[in-house]
């Protein structure tokens, strides 16, 4: 257990200090959603009907693309093979690891949203909704993410080929986090089912992304 | 005769030699007789002669499924059992899904042209079948990407598996989203009231189809299995090359301090 949170307590720092890039995605977050009036005009009616999916995939990207640091810079320093070599287990520890990276990464993005719903016109209910919905749904997408980072990481490859694989994944937490966030905005429908099926969303992903993650490294590192 | 028997690349190669003639036989029968059938099958009363698309486009989105089906049980075979032959069948199986899982939507949006006045309609069935095409893209991206094979192999199996266990999720998931958009349905099928003229060539086509994915499947898995071959001994070659070489610099160099000596 103290293995674990003080890999969580490491993993969180060094993600926040100089080189870590934690921050850069609420950056990236924030560049996509302004972009966006651009391509669609400054309409703000339209905006603020667009606002939860807008936010769903800018926070959806932002969080892929930081995935991309998840095992890459512990493989570079040869901490990944002291992690696969310890006696807790890896898929503990990929879950640790996950789970730092959601705090560091994922959390800012839910902090953040606040401001960028203002800049989408969104009121307080649909803002709310939103930072609710991504809360429940971001760890969803870090866990399932983790897959691919693992994948990356054995392979050597990243980037593109990681953001295609993962992808396809991701699409019913975002289908799921936008409909519960247009249920709380407009209804008809009414928040709790699509919320709870979030929900079970990031606890399945909660389940499944560990082992596989750790598969893939176990098969793949040598 | 186990699945052990067949882990040697010889011995699988010399009985599927002599399984592959009858099976491509057996296929074009198959294929003949279902498509006679479905061509005397009667035009549907509100559909006329396009409902004979069904005869190709069902088989074609069954084996899309089956496919990956095929796919994550060889790629159990990998990460558990390390059976030498199972990497070989999952990777000759993707391209082969991913055809099958085109012809299907290709088939699909020529058929919804007069059906629904559109070739694509976000239809649930039609983007389950999308996404299920796009993973099929990425997994076989994921085999072009990495040059070892073994390596390839393992991270193809972890991918397979993740995917069999989402696909239902997927399934579900857009199903909802598309009850959610779309409350009135523009597709009414006949669902399980299918008459029977059209049941039993459809069932001829889907057996049809299926052998055909078979002996596809398996000659793909005899050219995967010779290119590997052809792989192992350019590497040999050019081993060999490069120790001949470096040998003969030595001996160049040993004369010479001789020479000196």
């Amino acid at each position: 257990m103290t293995a674990l949170s003080a890999l969580i307590r490491r993993d969180i720092r060094i993600a926040l200090r100089v080189g870590g890039g934690a921050l850069i995605g609420v950056l990236f977050f924030l560049t996509v959603v302004v972009l966006m009036p651009f391509a669609v005009g400054p309409d703000l009616a339209l905006l603020s009907r667009l606002g939860p999916a807008i936010l769903w995939l800018g926070a959806l990207l932002a969080s892929l693309l930081t995935l991309d640091r998840l095992f890459m810079a512990d493989h570079e320093d040869g901490s990944l093979d002291l992690i696969t070599m310890s006696r807790t287990p890896l898929e503990l520890a990929c879950a640790a690891k996950a789970l730092a990276h959601w705090l560091a990464a994922g959390l800012p993005l839910i902090v953040a949203t606040p401001v960028l719903g203002l800049l989408l016109n969104l009121d307080m209910v649909a803002t709310g909704a939103v930072a609710l919905t991504l809360l429940a749904g971001t760890p969803a997408l870090t866990f399932t993410g983790m897959i691919g980072a693992a994948l990356a990481v054995t392979l050597h490859r990243g980037g593109l080929l990681m953001a295609v694989l993962v992808l396809p994944l991701s699409i019913p937490v975002l289908i799921f986090g936008v409909a519960a966030s247009q249920a709380a905005i407009t209804g008809p429908l009414s928040f709790g089912a699509p919320f709870s099926i979030l929900c079970a969303l990031s606890l399945v992903s909660l389940v499944i992304g560990p082992f596989a993650a750790a598969a893939s490294l176990k098969h793949g590192l040598d | 005769m186990s699945l052990i028997d067949l882990a040697n690349p010889t011995r699988f190669l010399a009985l599927s030699a002599r399984v592959l003639p009858w099976l491509a036989a057996a296929t074009i029968i198959l294929l003949g007789i279902g498509l006679y059938q479905s061509a005397l099958a009667p035009d549907d009363y509100q559909q006329g002669a396009t409902v004979k698309i069904m005869f190709i486009h069902v088989p074609n989105a069954w084996l899309s499924m089956f496919v990956w089906g095929v796919m994550s049980v060889a790629s159990l075979g990998t990460l558990v059992w390390r059976h030498p032959l199972a990497d070989v069948a999952a990777k000759a199986a993707a391209p082969i899904g991913a055809s099958f899982t085109f012809l299907a939507l290709l088939t699909g949006s020529l058929w919804g042209r007069p059906m629904w006045g559109t070739y694509w309609e976000w239809d649930a069935r039609l983007t389950s079948v999308l996404i299920l095409f796009l993973m099929y893209l990425g997994l076989m991206a994921l085999w072009r990407a990495v040059e070892d094979p073994s390596r390839a192999a393992r991270a193809a199996a972890v991918l397979t598996l993740v995917g069999a266990l989402n696909l239902p999720i997927i399934k579900f998931s857009v199903d909802w989203w598309n009850t959610l958009h779309q409350p009135a349905s523009v597709m009414r099928m006949g669902g399980s009231t299918l008459d029977k003229a059209f049941l039993i060539p459809l069932l001829v086509m889907a057996v049809a189809f299926t052998l055909l994915f078979v002996t596809l499947h398996l000659a793909a898995m005899r050219n995967e299995i010779l290119r590997r071959r052809v792989r192992s001994l350019q590497m040999m070659q050019a081993s060999r090359v490069a120790f001949s070489s470096e040998v003969g610099t030595g001996s160049r160099q040993e004369s010479a301090s001789k020479g000196a000596a």
